[in-house]
């Protein structure tokens, strides 16, 4: 989700945006403290600072970023808890454990009395590397990690300064352990006791942060802290937002992407019981909906299927399959922009060639709790509550739909069931027509929130797919598998074309996004051409991005020019990093010495495949054994070894690395793709469109690389190598390379 | 209006019969653990107990509830039943969830399950398998959902 080569800084675009974001009445944030004043419980962390500073209580240290103020981000109660705010979306990732291990190693708090809660729209809650709140690219503890520190080091700082008062001694004389500060002659003030003092004492701009070997917490295996409410249901979603009064909304969506209305007879769905109005509302690219507003999402649902709508499609392309193919095809004949380039005499003449062509189809997301969005409009202005990866983005949206400024849209972002990049959307799509719902039914007479609900119909057909991808290959290579020439060819939508992302994600008309994966980090002469089609169809980033299809055509080929030369697949990728990338040695060396690789018998029918890959600047390697079985490939067992630096939280990692494998195990089996047939997504639902089931789950093993290195982030790289690790395994059972996916076996 | 025994309540609800049990327990009742994922039996999401078997609520009509013992995961995991709180608490000690949004189909498959095993019973890795084959997790929990079953079954043998 976003890209590895996400730029850095923002685009020009983008900046704009932000510093649009960064309204006046947050220049109170300077002066913000950590700590509630007495008899305010119940308020919203991010409210009270700004009272805090208001009455003249607060300390002051202007040279802090918003970001950079622990008292957007802790608040310590009386007796003790301590609720650490989350500048993320938690989606799964683990980001609401992970971050306040963080902060709380630095604090010394008690780790059983840490809460959590989710931040806004708010400047406090971006990115401190790209000043937005933007949860992709693994990045939530990569960029987050000194600056969690750093907020815990700070409030720890400014307890023991208050200490230090209370009992008239020296700083020097104090230390904190577990929630409390200890004094001489054996003194102790628990954190909560200590709390409203702390809150006048000044916020240090510099804290000096403990020695990675003394670390608690950081390191240690730690369960989830949502853990017993996902375990119980009581865990809300965005979708169990309840506001007073609230309506839901259903929309029936253009056929094709783009098309608008001929005609609308609403005259049913206006008669199911439940149904308050029938509402026509623009969508983009110009298309149209109808949404149906209701009491609940059943008779909102029930009102949509009794609409009789015809569409016009005049003038909007209508995308199909297999001409899209052929098109592709086409292209990846012709010149295009180089990425790399490198002298490609030696191929005609080289001693063994492999010449290759990769399909890759498009893919949906296919969050389990399907998109949605609850807005309500108010008399000066508007909010938003919504599981979205890009809170700030999404507000600005809205406050175009609205004629707000954007101080006036306030985002509260929600947990989320799932997302893998599908709920950070340049356009705001699904936001935007849910405040295109808001707007219409306020016009209507509904003054009433509204929360919209996609049905799964409405996500696998929704658009802003992984895009389809055709790779081309031509290699030459010695006896001894040293490659003399690689001609490589990529066409596939660029996913940053027509976004905010654009100036700083295209360069010399390639989407580093496509690319991103390609040839690194083998020393390869490669010359890469890249083709960016236009087609209407919306297209995203995808759990690992470009990886997802770069990482299986550099491991398939590599294995495949391996067997070729009769050599052993790990010994020939030892070979090319030769004493180079020492953590894509590490993770493959772990991988291969923990699976038993090239020392256990496999069973009869099994075969051993590997790969590696890194991504968002972590390293993960696979060994796997699988089979076929009646002609089905079976994957039975993953061994992988990791290399993201210091694993904040192992049993996390250990979690992102199983379920991206499963994620990529899903791009492996019949159904999984989706496809155009007249412009309309031929798939509806989990019937037509895979998702991998527990019945082809293998058995797992995690092995992580010690490190104290800064962490690398893990939400994705999971995912690159295991596709190729199982492709080829497979290969080595058939002789035949898999060239497609899903899998198509020759 | 239809009469309905929720978690051992009963219910009278002015709704038309034909509405999916999931959207009575969601949007009528504010019973909002059980969760909608597909619609169409598909994924598990909204798996919930009708006199103790697992059926998909998203697709059961309210008319096919009346007159029997629905059971949502709030109730299941309250607690008061033996099999539900061990099943919750292998799901908590093994860390199963991620977004955890098809967790509650999920454990309300597992309970079903277990109690459908004669007394002392352990599943095999095949039988947990089959049993939890119609709930799907895209965050890919099924290697930690086959260690918690497992646990449980143990716990509760």
């Amino acid at each position: 989700m976003l890209p590895d080569t996400f730029p850095d800084p923002l685009p020009p675009a983008l900046r704009d945006l932000l510093q649009r974001d960064d309204p006046a009445p947050h220049a109170a944030m300077s002066r913000r403290s950590f700590l509630k004043l007495t008899g305010l419980g119940g308020l919203a962390l991010g409210a009270f600072p700004l009272i805090a500073a208001a009455q003249g209580t607060a300390a002051k240290t202007e040279s802090l970023k918003p970001t950079q103020q622990p008292s957007a981000f802790l608040h310590i109660d009386a007796d003790g808890v301590v609720t650490v705010a989350i500048n993320r979306l938690e989606f799964g990732q683990g980001v609401q454990t992970a971050l306040p291990m963080i902060l709380a190693e630095e604090l010394d708090a008690d780790w059983s009395k840490v809460r959590t809660r989710f931040g806004d729209s708010s400047p406090a809650y971006a990115d401190p590397a790209y000043g937005m709140h933007i949860t992709g690219g693994s990045n939530s503890v990569k960029n987050s990690f000194v600056q969690y520190r750093e907020l815990g080091a700070r409030a720890r700082a400014m307890l023991l300064s208050a200490a230090a008062a209370r009992w008239n001694v020296d700083v020097a004389a104090l230390r904190t352990e577990s929630g409390k500060v200890l004094g001489p002659g054996g003194r102790s003030l628990g954190y909560g006791e200590l709390a409203e003092a702390a809150m006048a004492q000044p916020v240090p701009a510099r804290v000096a942060l403990k020695d990675p070997k003394n670390f608690r917490l950081i390191g240690r295996a730690t369960p989830r802290l949502d853990g017993g409410a996902k375990s119980s249901g009581r865990q809300d979603f965005g979708i169990d937002v309840h506001l007073p009064g609230q309506l839901t909304a259903v929309i029936a969506h253009p056929p094709v992407f783009g098309a608008r209305l001929r005609t609308v007879d609403d005259k049913a769905a206006r008669r199911v019981k439940g149904v308050k109005a029938v509402l026509r509302v623009p969508l983009e690219r110009g298309g149209e909906g109808v949404a149906v507003l209701a009491d609940g999402y059943w008779p909102a649902k029930q009102g949509r299927e009794a609409l009789a709508l015809e569409w016009d499609t005049a003038g909007v392309e209508r995308v199909d399959s297999a001409r899209q193919l052929a098109q592709y095809r086409e292209l990846a004949a012709q010149p295009g922009p180089r990425h790399f380039d490198a002298d490609m005499t030696p191929l005609d003449n080289a001693p063994h060639r492999i010449e290759a062509e990769f399909v890759f189809p498009y893919l949906a997301h296919a969050p389990m709790e399907p998109l949605n969005c609850t807005v309500r409009i108010g008399a000066d202005g508007a909010e938003l509550w919504v599981g979205t990866q890009f809170p700030g983005i999404d507000g600005q949206a809205a406050a175009r739909v609205f004629g707000l400024k954007p101080e006036q849209v306030k985002v509260h972002v929600q947990m989320a069931g799932g997302g893998f990049g599908r709920r950070a959307v340049g356009s705001s799509d699904y936001v935007v027509e849910a405040c295109e719902i808001a707007k219409a039914a306020r016009a209507a007479g509904f003054d009433a929130p509204v929360r919209m609900v996609w049905s799964r119909e409405d996500d696998i057909r929704g658009g802003y797919y992984r895009p389809m991808h055709l790779h081309r290959a031509r290699i030459g290579f010695d006896g001894r598998g040293r490659v003399l020439a690689w001609d490589h060819v990529l066409v596939g939508q660029s996913i940053a074309a027509g976004t905010p992302f654009e100036g700083g994600m295209i360069k010399n008309g390639v989407d580093r996004s496509a690319v991103e994966g390609m040839r690194e980090p083998y020393p390869l002469p490669m010359r890469l051409t890249v083709h960016h089609p236009k087609l209407n169809v919306p297209v995203l980033w995808w759990r690992s991005v470009g990886s997802t299809h770069t990482a299986f055509v550099m491991e398939t080929l590599l294995d495949e020019i391996a067997r070729a030369t009769q050599q052993d697949p790990v010994a020939y990728r030892l070979a090319l990093f030769g004493d180079q990338h020492p953590r894509h040695r590490a993770a493959l060396q772990l991988a291969v010495d923990k699976s038993g690789y090239g020392k256990r018998r496999l069973p009869a029918g099994r075969a051993w495949g590997v790969a590696v890959h890194e991504s968002f600047s972590s390293v993960v390697a696979y060994v796997v054994e699988a089979s076929l079985q009646q002609g089905r490939p079976v994957l039975h067992r993953v061994t992988a070894g990791v290399h993201c630096n210091l694993a904040v939280n192992p049993r996390g990692v250990e979690a992102q690395v199983q379920g991206a494998a499963m994620m990529a195990l899903s791009m492996c089996l019949p159904g999984a793709a989706i496809t155009f047939k007249d412009g309309e997504v031929e798939q509806r639902n989990f019937d037509a469109y895979t998702v991998a089931r527990i019945t082809e789950a293998p058995e797992f093993d995690v092995h992580i690389v010690p490190s104290a290195e800064p962490p690398t982030g893990m939400g994705e790289p999971g995912l690159p190598p295991l596709a190729p690790a199982f492709a080829n395994a497979i290969a080595r059972l058939t002789g035949q390379p898999i060239r497609e996916l899903p899998f198509q076996l020759a | 209006m239809i009469t309905l025994d929720i978690n051992g309540h009963e219910h009278t609800l002015d709704v038309a019969p034909d509405t999916p049990l999931l959207w009575a327990l969601r949007d009528t009742l504010g019973l909002t653990g059980t969760k909608f994922g597909c619609g169409a039996a598909l994924c598990g999401a909204c798996t919930v107990h009708l006199d103790g078997q697992a059926v998909r609520s998203c697709i059961t009509p309210i008319s096919a509830a009346a007159g029997k013992k629905v059971t949502t995961i709030e109730a299941a995991t309250d607690g008061g039943d033996r099999i539900g709180a061990a099943v919750r608490d292998a799901w908590v000690k093994h860390d199963v969830a991620q977004c955890g949004y098809c967790q509650s189909g999920q454990i309300m498959s597992a309970t079903a399950f277990l109690k459908s095993l004669p007394q002392g019973k352990q599943p095999t890795p095949e039988e947990i398998d089959a049993a939890m084959a119609g709930n799907l997790c895209r965050c890919g929990t099924y290697a930690r959902i086959r260690a918690a079953i497992a646990d449980a079954a143990r716990t509760i043998a």
